[in-house]
């Protein structure tokens, strides 16, 4: 009964705020409802039975993803307004679109349940007697170990790119460029000449 | 596991909702970029509690393993959209979607 009463609650703020997340009319509002959805979405997890992906909902969308969205937003000057005009011209395809979607979905899940046997074929059955962060780690670090470091390869790949897309060098700005002070030879910067007495020296 | 007291669909209908909101963002500000990409961490998010319901239904790992993964994605997709979107807004000073079409030929 508590579980129940816990589940809506958590779902109808997660649904709630995901609405305002697409709706609400101040960018910076809209950043703070998805980190209400995934504070919920985390509380979901946790009844789910899987506490470390909830933490790590926390810790990585919360932490870094949703303050990320926050800095561009506060950071860029937008005109916000101007870029909601179109909206509501697209309300009734985009409704009917999602309409169906959901519709589709919903039809399929009511009337489906898995195979007897799919229990019995799990890829790596949860371990009994011990703690879901545990039961993760012996299977990521074993069975799962070339994916998880192709996960880290595509991070590494999205900081490069990340840090390549954003840097510039501005005209504008004099700064201290080391290589090129160390290549400098003085042969080919320092010249010197005989000044014959009374004649000038050209430079 | 809890899930026994709640059941599976419950959590499977929550992560439809939550997906066809997705969707619905994507539609609605079709020329908002940020609102676009923060539809689409709605959608990533659907996604996992798809896959978190799964792997307490079948009592399988492999569910939350991918949730891991699917959570990566969406992290460096966050990352290099948002990159490419200070980069454009540096260059065009605006971030509507039609603006972006130097790319179209």
């Amino acid at each position: 009964m508590i579980e129940a009463i816990f589940f809506y609650l958590f779902s109808a703020i997660l649904v709630l705020s995901a609405l305002m997340v697409i709706t609400a009319k101040n960018p910076v509002h809209a950043v703070l409802f998805l980190i209400l959805a995934f504070f919920n979405a985390a509380a979901l997890f946790v009844m789910l039975g899987a506490e470390f992906i909830a933490m790590t909902l926390v810790i990585v969308y919360v932490g870094a993803v949703a303050v990320l969205f926050l800095f561009v937003v506060m950071m860029l000057d937008i005109n916000f307004a101007a870029l909601r005009k179109g909206m509501k011209k697209h309300l009734p395809v985009g409704g009917a679109v999602g309409l169906l979607l959901l519709g589709e979905l919903l039809w399929i899940y009511k009337s489906w349940t898995p195979s007897m046997f799919a229990e019995q074929s799990a890829a790596s059955p949860m371990p009994e007697g011990v703690t879901n962060t545990h039961a993760l780690g012996q299977v990521l670090y074993t069975q799962y170990l070339y994916p998880f470091e192709t996960a880290g390869l595509i991070l590494l790949v999205a900081m490069i790119g990340a840090i390549t897309l954003t840097l510039r060098r501005r005209g504008d700005v004099r700064r201290q460029n080391v290589s090129d002070q160390v290549a400098r030879n003085p042969k080919d910067v320092i010249k010197v000449v005989k000044v014959a007495s009374g004649a000038g020296v050209e430079l | 596991m809890m899930l026994s007291n709640i059941g599976m669909t419950h959590f499977l209908c929550l992560s439809a909702v939550l997906f066809t909101l997705g969707v619905f963002g994507i539609f609605l500000n079709r020329r908002n970029v940020i609102i676009i990409l923060m539809s689409i961490e709605l959608m990533l998010l659907a996604v996992q509690i798809n896959f978190v319901t799964f792997s307490a239904r079948l009592h399988d790992l492999t569910g939350q393993v991918f949730a891991m993964f699917v959570l990566t994605v969406a992290a460096a997709e966050a990352a290099i959209g948002l990159a490419i979107l200070v980069c454009f807004f540096r260059n065009k000073d605006s971030i509507a979607v039609e603006d972006i079409s130097t790319l179209k030929g």
